[in-house]
């Protein structure tokens, strides 16, 4: 169980968020002039890997807020946390 | 004192007597004897049998690791304990300890037989034997493979005892009590760290203190009486907490661990009661020090299971510690020189002792002591065979080939009555590698050493590979200086002599003048594995450890392979040819000893295993007799029997009700969300299928939400309070979802929109009143207002004042029935609800439950979502295209109703079923099919809501059927186990389909 710097709460105990797979994904503006394979890009396609992945976290037991965080899924090492809306870091 | 009780320690209390019983028979120990050194003291080894060959067995170890010594605690059987360590259980009055897995008796066991037909039960026996004849399985392999599995006896009752969590944060968490324990804790606590040190013993020092030997000087004294003084000068330290019997069971990522106290095991009966048993403690630690220490190798030789074989090093502790002779003429065997220490122990005591050791020859401190002190030693033998069956009773040693691949010369008997061994130091790594640390091979000696990598965590002391005082005391202290950046510790001038192992020899499996398939050397005592199973596991093909472990079950008890593990990989690798390290290890998994369930769960058992809600009407309910369903965490009323209906009566009577007079629901539990800010209804517009603009203030529109995949996640009416001011409703269950839902799309993927969500779910209150009368009851309930459709239309919100309370009544219906839902703040829930009830009375309003409100629902066709649908189920599906909106440009899930997949015409559909009996109730989940001939038979659809409507007088029932919407009036089968029932499809409105009744 790791330890999470809350953007807004500061470190807090993993327990209290929940993640929400990879982070920046943008939602089409314009679905309908998407093929099918266009479409299914966007809802089902979504990367597992073993190393350092972009994903978005929820403080659900907290004050509630989305942002990004950078974590290696390898070893829970978190490289960087930041808001919605941000640039993603380089890492 | 007994004949084995021959020596007075300061740890152990002779003037306080405690009295216990073993198998039913009564005997006495001292206070802060394990029940294992009380049982020695009274010169009982068999303990136990083995598990597959039921063997006898006696107490091996002193610690954790013990294989044989597992009892069964509390003759209770309610209330029983089973697979308890006997060298971990403190001794207290009163208990009661039997020994497992022995039938009738300890000494006269039946299942001995085993041990006679083990050459026909090897490693894989079950997976070779129990795969035919196929009949066979559920009569005679199941059930006597049941009766052959488990050691001890699992408790019939819940357990009555209280266990407790505690959190705690501290700069440096140091695990293990021993001498690099303690100086990496005064170290650290002296540098103004807040530290905790744990140790799972009842005192600290490890094997320390009671090392008396005058080979082992720390600053001119004794080890054990210099470690006496430090422990004392540790205890007076202010900023550390010292926590013994506290044993660390999981070593987590970002030093998160959790320690298991015992807090009142070791207390007598009397004293426990009220007391809390275990505490589990959930550690962060900024930094933390593993100083967990090493365990003693036994060695693997035919017959080395006896009772009376013993590691050598327990057997000093037993000794020195306890004060207790594990026998009156003891063997060493040994590969190295710590055996030594307990050799020189035994003999200081008068205690006859010879040594056995396969090396040719050691010339360290210690063995001199012991060669000066006149004491036998066999150089360059081994132990070919034991004898004695209930307890041992003699050896025989042979002479070792150059090599030591083989032996040579004549056999050599030798009496004894305790066999202690020693095949050299495990480091316990457990913890290390739970952390995700990785290991290296250490050739010289072979043992597994930590790889240090962790800039969070390090280990010390033996279990960092460091075995000799010197470099124990001296590495511990650099290198907790390095990993505490601290300059200068309080152990830089320290002075340590000790005697020092040059001669290093190790065979993981002796050899032996008879071939090993007639062996019984035992690697795995706990299960039973030998080196036999071992290599019968490689010659039938299987190369890797986790593999080979699992075929023969060696490592995979309750001792976890403390002991057996380094052996097999060992005898692998010689087997294989290979060296030992290329070979990696098993997985070392928490916890490191096994855990009660109540430790893990702590308070979180009975009422506070998990929440429970009541609606502020619930004491209504319950006075009114009502059974109630579980509906997420709500408590919800299901149905109200009178005089001893059954569910079916009364769901009977209060649907009629309903529909000729006057019901009442308790609606409180759906989810309610208050959305303000001016971008609001575009937000609904987006979240809803249906069209939100031009919804009038004080108008209601029922909703129903999609997840981007198209298929419906949840529905509910929500109502126009002003502006810029809305009141969603969702389903009872799907409240926190749907908010956590639009939470994150409002702030990912619209954070341009001015829309605010807060729950009100628990803040109103609501009674739902529907039926031909309701509009009287309310103008009984308001009689200054206007109910007329044309006031107060069918969709639409008022504000009134009942009492002085201010309401918001709703004219929406579930039911199809003419219905108001009168909204209030929660703490007027009950009030309320009494009003309606003495307003409803001369119309005889009926409470009705969910199995009505479900029932009634059902005969309009309306839907649940989540009974109804599974989450693969368009709106289009559902055959609501109605709701969705094609002028809309977009809403959650819109693309998605247009792929390939959601417009095939053969997805499962909703769709009414009438039986050709229409007194045949369907079951909810049963399958439909269209033809039974054709094999495999095609599951087409299932019943998903099905009922009996008193107000139709016939069967009702909900489906989804693949192609269901062209199907009216076909013919369809729902087979059941014993008949197959004809239904016909049929439109999934069944009652009122003009909507007449809403306006009645």
């Amino acid at each position: 169980m790791f330890v999470i710097n809350c953007p807004y709460c500061g470190e807090r105990d993993q327990s209290e968020f929940s993640c929400g797979g990879e982070a920046h994904i943008v939602r089409p503006k314009q679905p309908t002039e998407l093929s099918d394979d266009e479409w299914a890009e966007y809802l089902f396609m979504r990367k597992n890997i073993k190393g350092v992945q972009f994903e978005r976290w929820n403080h659900a037991h907290g004050c509630r807020k989305w942002f990004n965080m950078v974590r290696d899924t390898s070893n829970d090492k978190i490289h960087a946390v930041y808001k919605m809306g941000e640039k993603p870091p380089v890492i | 004192m007994t004949k084995y009780r021959i020596n007075k320690t300061r740890f152990v209390d002779q003037t306080k007597t405690v009295s216990f019983t073993f198998d039913g028979k009564k005997y006495h120990g001292f206070e802060g004897d394990t029940l294992a050194s009380a049982l020695l003291s009274n010169g009982i080894h068999l303990v136990g049998r083995s598990f597959k060959y039921h063997r006898p067995r006696g107490i091996m170890s002193c610690g954790s690791e013990e294989p044989n010594a597992i009892c069964q605690i509390n003759d209770n059987t309610d209330l029983t304990e089973p697979n308890v360590r006997a060298t971990e259980i403190e001794l207290y009055e009163g208990l009661k300890a039997s020994s497992q897995n022995c039938w009738p008796s300890l000494n006269f066991d039946i299942g001995g037989i085993n041990n006679l037909i083990s050459p026909f039960i090897p490693a894989g026996f079950y997976y070779k034997t129990f795969m035919w004849p196929k009949s066979f399985w559920k009569k005679i392999y199941e059930p006597l493979i049941r009766l052959s599995a488990g050691l001890g006896k699992s408790p019939t009752q819940p357990d009555p005892d209280i266990y407790d969590h505690k959190h705690e944060h501290c700069d440096v968490l140091v695990i293990g009590g021993g001498i690099s324990g303690i100086v990496s804790a005064k170290i650290a606590a002296k540098n103004n760290l807040k530290t905790i040190l744990i140790e799972d013993k009842n005192i600290l020092g490890g094997s320390t203190i009671y090392q008396n030997n005058k080979n082992f000087i720390i600053d001119n004294q004794k080890s054990n009486e210099w470690l006496m003084n430090e422990i004392s000068e540790l205890e007076k330290l202010d900023n550390l907490i010292i926590k013994t019997r506290t044993s660390l069971a999981a070593f987590h990522s970002y030093n998160y661990l959790l320690a298991k106290e015992n807090i009142s095991d070791h207390l007598p009966l009397d004293k426990k009661n009220g007391s809390i048993r275990q505490r589990l403690w959930k550690i962060r630690a900024d930094k933390v020090i593993v100083a967990a220490g090493a365990i003693e190798r036994p060695l693997i030789f035919n017959n080395n299971d006896r009772p009376g074989i013993i590691l050598a090093n327990s057997v000093k502790k037993y000794l020195d510690f306890y004060g207790v002779s594990t026998g009156l003429n003891n063997i060493i065997f040994t590969n190295n020189d710590s055996a030594y220490e307990t050799a020189v122990s035994l003999f200081e005591k008068g205690i006859s002792v010879k040594i056995v050791d396969i090396r040719k020859k050691s010339s360290s401190n210690i063995v001199k002591n012991a060669e000066d002190l006149g004491i036998k030693i066999y150089w360059n033998s081994t132990v070919v065979n034991t004898f004695g069956y209930k307890k041992i009773k003699s050896i025989e040693i042979m002479n070792l080939s150059e090599d030591g691949s083989n032996v040579t010369g004549n056999k050599h008997k030798i009496q004894c009555d305790c066999l202690s061994i020693s095949g050299g130091w495990t480091p316990m790594v457990h913890m290390h590698t739970q952390s995700g640390g990785k290991l290296d091979f250490r050739e010289i000696d072979q043992v597994f050493v930590p790889t240090e990598k962790s800039e969070n965590h390090i280990n010390v002391g033996s279990c960092n590979g460091d075995f000799e005082l010197e470099e124990i005391v001296k590495n511990t202290n650099n290198k907790v200086k390095k990993f505490l950046n601290i300059n200068e510790g309080s152990f830089d001038k320290i002075s340590v002599v000790c005697s020092k192992e040059s001669e290093k020899k190790n065979i993981w499996l002796l050899p032996n003048t008879i071939s090993e398939s007639k062996t019984k050397s035992f690697i795995d005592f706990q299960n039973d594995s030998t080196a036999k199973d071992i290599k019968l596991a490689l010659r039938e093909g299987f190369k890797s450890i986790e593999h080979v472990k699992r075929y023969t079950t060696t490592g995979m008890a309750t001792d976890q392979g403390k002991l057996s593990n380094m052996h097999a990989l060992g005898i692998i690798a010689d087997t294989a040819g290979v060296k030992m390290g290329t070979l990696g290890t098993t997985t070392f998994r928490p916890p490191f000893t096994p855990l009660t369930f109540g430790a893990i769960v702590g308070r979180s058992v009975g009422k506070f295993f998990d929440i429970v809600r009541k609606t502020s009407i619930h004491e209504w309910h319950v006075q009114n007799n009502a059974k109630f369903e579980n509906v997420g965490q709500w408590k919800r009323p299901w149905y109200y029997p009178i005089n001893n209906e059954n569910l079916h009566e009364a769901v009977q009577r209060e649907s009629k009700a309903a529909r000729d007079s006057a019901g009442i629901l308790d609606a409180s539990t759906l989810g309610k969300i208050d959305i303000q800010g001016s971008d609001a209804s575009e937000f609904l517009n987006r979240v809803y299928t249906n069209a939100w603009s031009k919804l009038g203030i004080g108008k209601c529109r029922y909703g129903l939400m999609l997840n981007e995949d198209g298929m419906v996640y949840d529905d509910g009416v929500t109502t126009r309070l002003g502006e810029n001011h809305y009141l969603m409703t969702t389903t009872t269950g799907g409240a926190a979802n749907v908010l956590s839902k639009l939470e994150d799309y409002l702030q990912t993927e619209w954070p341009e929109l001015d829309v605010y969500l807060t729950s009100v779910t628990d803040h109103y209150s609501t009674a739902s009143i529907c039926g031909p009368n309701s509009k009287k009851i309310l103008k009984k309930l308001f009689p200054n207002k206007d109910f007329s459709d044309e006031a107060f239309p069918h969709m639409s919100y008022q504000d009134a004042i009942i009492d002085k309370i201010e309401c918001r009544i709703m004219r929406i219906s579930f039911t199809g029935e003419l219905s108001y839902e009168i909204n209030v703040e929660s703490k007027y829930g009950k009030s309320l609800w009494e009003n309606c009830i003495a307003a409803g009375e001369e119309y005889k309003i009926t409470p009705y439950g969910t199995e009505t409100m479900h029932l009634l629902r059902a005969e309009k066709g309306f839907i649940i979502v989540g009974q109804d649908t599974d989450g693969t189920m368009t709106p289009i599906d559902l055959q609501m295209d109605w709701i969705v909106s094609k002028k809309k440009y977009d809403f959650i899930g819109k693309r998605s109703l247009y792929r390939s997949d959601t417009m095939r015409e053969d997805r499962k559909q909703l769709v009414g079923l009438l039986t050709d009996d229409p007194n045949e109730i369907l079951e909810e989940g049963a399958q439909i099919v269209s033809e039974l001939d054709k094999k495999p038979v095609e599951m087409i659809g299932h019943v998903t809501s099905s009922y009996f409507s008193p107000n139709l007088n016939k069967s009702i029932a909900l489906a989804v059927v693949k192609g269901g919407k062209k199907m009216n009036g076909q013919k369809l089968i729902v087979p059941m186990e014993n008949k197959n029932i004809n239904v016909t499809v049929s439109d999934f409105i069944f009652l009122d389909k003009e909507n007449k009744r809403i306006n009645a």
